[in-house]
């Protein structure tokens, strides 16, 4: 039985990969998920400036997910190149993807040159935090035709391949990964948090985040994380790292059905901490057993119609 | 789930011109050694130990060390309102220990204070060592007292008890214990200090555990703010209470920590 993903040329062990900002702000801790059963990670995104982010409290779970507005901390991507190094030394088997950011596409761009740099197999281009709004404005993948522009800059200062990482609060995701695909990107992460949304103590009758607004992830939002994917796969024919509310195997099987080929992995850390990546590479395992498929990426689309093509998309 | 749980501020002490123990009436159900995300809205969230700990109260030591806590110093007073996230992190482990010796400096006090109440309370035998500037800012002997528990003193500038520190103080303890008994040394305060605990603890072949402290967000494992090189390993999470041993297995005990950003400071 094959459990090893092929994602645009990079070998992945098996479908699990740390999503970005979930534990990936060192190369150390970034190895210690691979260690545990991750097929590949995600590094927490980084700007060109040493960012703090918002003040704490940041993350509160409640009850079905996920809130939160760390607000992209980081040392900096010029202050960062040890990190990935460090990972590379500890995890020379499992992938990295570099998750880039910025303020506007000219420091996007530059983020992403550094990163080229760095010793990671691919660039995920994220487009879509919902809580900078107050700084950065409205994040880029909320505009199809800024998507465009940003996708095909990077693309002119990299040969990695690249993902372009969605948000779920648009009306139609399927156009603006259209438009990811037609400027040069090689994949399609989705999704981004959804929101902002608040929190709001009842006994302190304040919003409980500093930043009072947050982006809301985890189980809460799976649904409309497997439809968007259900959109994307539906729209584009590059491949999906389906992304959002996937904390155990079920919830991984439904997202490959709806079409990723890998599945981005954070909340289900809350649940299971970090034998969740064993905990759903051993459930699609068994399914596929059950199901007598062979490879894994038989599951992928497998929700669609009988006679859907994406080819002929 | 991990929303804060609010409660009022029951009584204040000063115990040492730079701390305040803030007294809460609930039943936190803490392990010792585990702390807390304490809540100041509008201002921050940062961890804390819990240090005296009944069925009725919980006390947290906290220190004017920067702009939360002092916005506590300054702002709540009897009656206002703290939220707390937790207790999370790992704890002490003393369940086959007869003689602990709990070696605390500065904020890292509360949780030896917390750790000798639960030890005296199974009937074993404690010992605090406890090193301070000068005799002003050694904290809670009133309670260790209450405890009955051996209690020595170093202080800087030799105001109190030994002259100089606690480490030494440690060092000169060992030579007299009984060594047929099983003995084990804790450790929470500077991180330098817990280093040199953790050595002499080696050096004399003796198990020991230290409270680590790292820059947290979450509070739960999952930001990945408090990881320690090389391992990985969370401080919130795989810890606060590690052994000894292991901490010195890791390159940046007592060299480096990260902040907010996550950028390295020494
Ligand atoms: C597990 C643990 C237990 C602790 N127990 C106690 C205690 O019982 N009593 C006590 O007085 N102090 C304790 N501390 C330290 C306490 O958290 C810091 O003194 C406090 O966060 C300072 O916040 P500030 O805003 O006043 O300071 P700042 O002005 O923000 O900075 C002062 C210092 O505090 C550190 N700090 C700030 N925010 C955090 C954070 N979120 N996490 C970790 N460090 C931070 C900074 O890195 C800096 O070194 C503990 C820390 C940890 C990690
Ligand atoms: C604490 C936290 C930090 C995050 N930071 C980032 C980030 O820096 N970059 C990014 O692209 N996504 C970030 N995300 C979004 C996740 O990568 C993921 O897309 C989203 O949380 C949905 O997955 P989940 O339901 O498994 O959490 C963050 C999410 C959380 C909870
Ligand atoms: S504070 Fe978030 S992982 Fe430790």
């Amino acid at each position: 039985m094959n459990l090893n993903v092929n994602f645009c040329g990079i070998q992945f062990p098996n479908p699990t990969v740390l999503a970005s900002g979930y534990l990936g702000v060192t190369g150390a801790s970034l190895a210690n998920c691979t260690s545990k059963g991750a097929g590949g990670v995600t590094s927490k995104t980084l700007l060109m400036k040493e960012r703090t982010g918002h003040a704490n409290p940041t993350i509160l779970t409640f009850p079905g997910g996920v809130i939160n507005a760390v607000g992209l901390s980081g040392e900096g991507i010029g202050n960062a190149k040890h990190e990935f190094e460090k990972y590379r030394e500890l995890a020379p088997e499992n992938p990295i993807i570099g998750s880039v950011g910025g303020h506007d596409i000219d420091e996007i761009v530059e983020v992403a040159q550094i990163m080229d740099e760095y010793p990671v197999d691919m660039l995920e281009l994220n487009f879509s935090c919902p809580n900078v709004e107050g700084e950065m404005g409205k994040p880029i993948a909320c505009d199809p035709l800024i998507t465009a522009q940003a996708t095909k800059a990077v693309r002119q200062v990299t040969k990695k391949p690249i993902t372009v990482k969605l948000s779920p609060n648009v009306p139609d995701i399927g156009l603006v990964a259209k438009h990811a695909e037609a400027n040069g990107a090689d994949a399609i992460t989705a999704v981004n948090t959804m929101g902002p949304g608040m929190v709001i103590d009842i006994q302190m009758r304040r919003p409980i985040l500093t930043n009072k607004v947050g982006g809301v992830s985890g189980h809460a939002i799976k649904p409309i994380a497997v439809r968007c994917v259900w959109d994307i796969y539906r729209s584009v024919k590059i491949p999906i790292i389906a992304t959002g509310g996937v904390i155990n195997g079920r919830d991984a099987l439904e997202m490959m059905m709806a079409g990723g080929s890998l599945l981005g992995i954070g909340s289900a850390i809350v649940y299971h901490d970090l034998k969740c990546f064993d905990m759903i590479t051993d459930k699609i395992r068994a399914f596929m057993e059950e199901e007598g498929l062979n490879d894994i990426s038989e599951l992928v689309g497998l929700a669609h119609e009988e006679g859907f093509d994406r080819d002929k998309l | 789930m991990s929303l804060p749980l609010v409660f009022k501020v029951d009584s204040i002490r000063q115990d040492s011109p730079n701390l305040k123990t803030y007294v809460f009436k609930h039943n936190i159900r803490a392990k010792s050694g585990q702390f807390l995300m304490v809540w100041l809205p509008g201002h921050d969230e940062v961890p804390m130990s819990i240090g005296w700990q009944t069925k009725e109260e919980f006390h947290v030591g906290i220190a004017d060390a920067g702009d939360c806590t002092h916005a506590i110093h300054e702002n709540i007073k009897v009656g206002d309102k703290l939220g707390f996230r937790g207790p999370y992190g790992t704890s002490f482990d003393y369940k086959d220990v007869d003689h602990l010796i709990c070696v605390g400096g500065g904020y890292g006090t509360p949780p030896m204070l917390n750790l000798a109440q639960r030890a005296t309370e199974l009937g074993k035998k404690v010992t605090v060592i406890q090193g301070a500037r000068s005799a002003d800012y050694l904290l809670y002997e009133d309670l260790f007292n209450q405890l009955g528990v051996e209690l020595l003193v170093s202080t800087d500038d030799g105001s109190k008890g030994h002259h100089g520190y606690n480490t030494d103080v440690l060092e000169e303890h060992l030579s007299k214990i009984d060594r047929s008994e099983n003995v084990c040394i804790y450790t929470c305060g500077p991180e330098v200090m817990m280093v040199k605990v953790a050595q002499i603890a080696e050096k004399n072949e003796l198990k020991c555990q230290v409270s680590l402290e790292r820059y947290m967000k979450c509070g739960f494992g999952i930001c990945g703010q408090c990881c320690m090189d090389d391992s990985g390993i969370r401080i919130c999470k795989d810890g606060p209470i590690i052994s000894g041993e292991y901490a010195l297995e890791h390159p940046e005990f007592g060299k480096y920590t990260r902040g907010q950003s996550g950028k390295v400071e020494k």
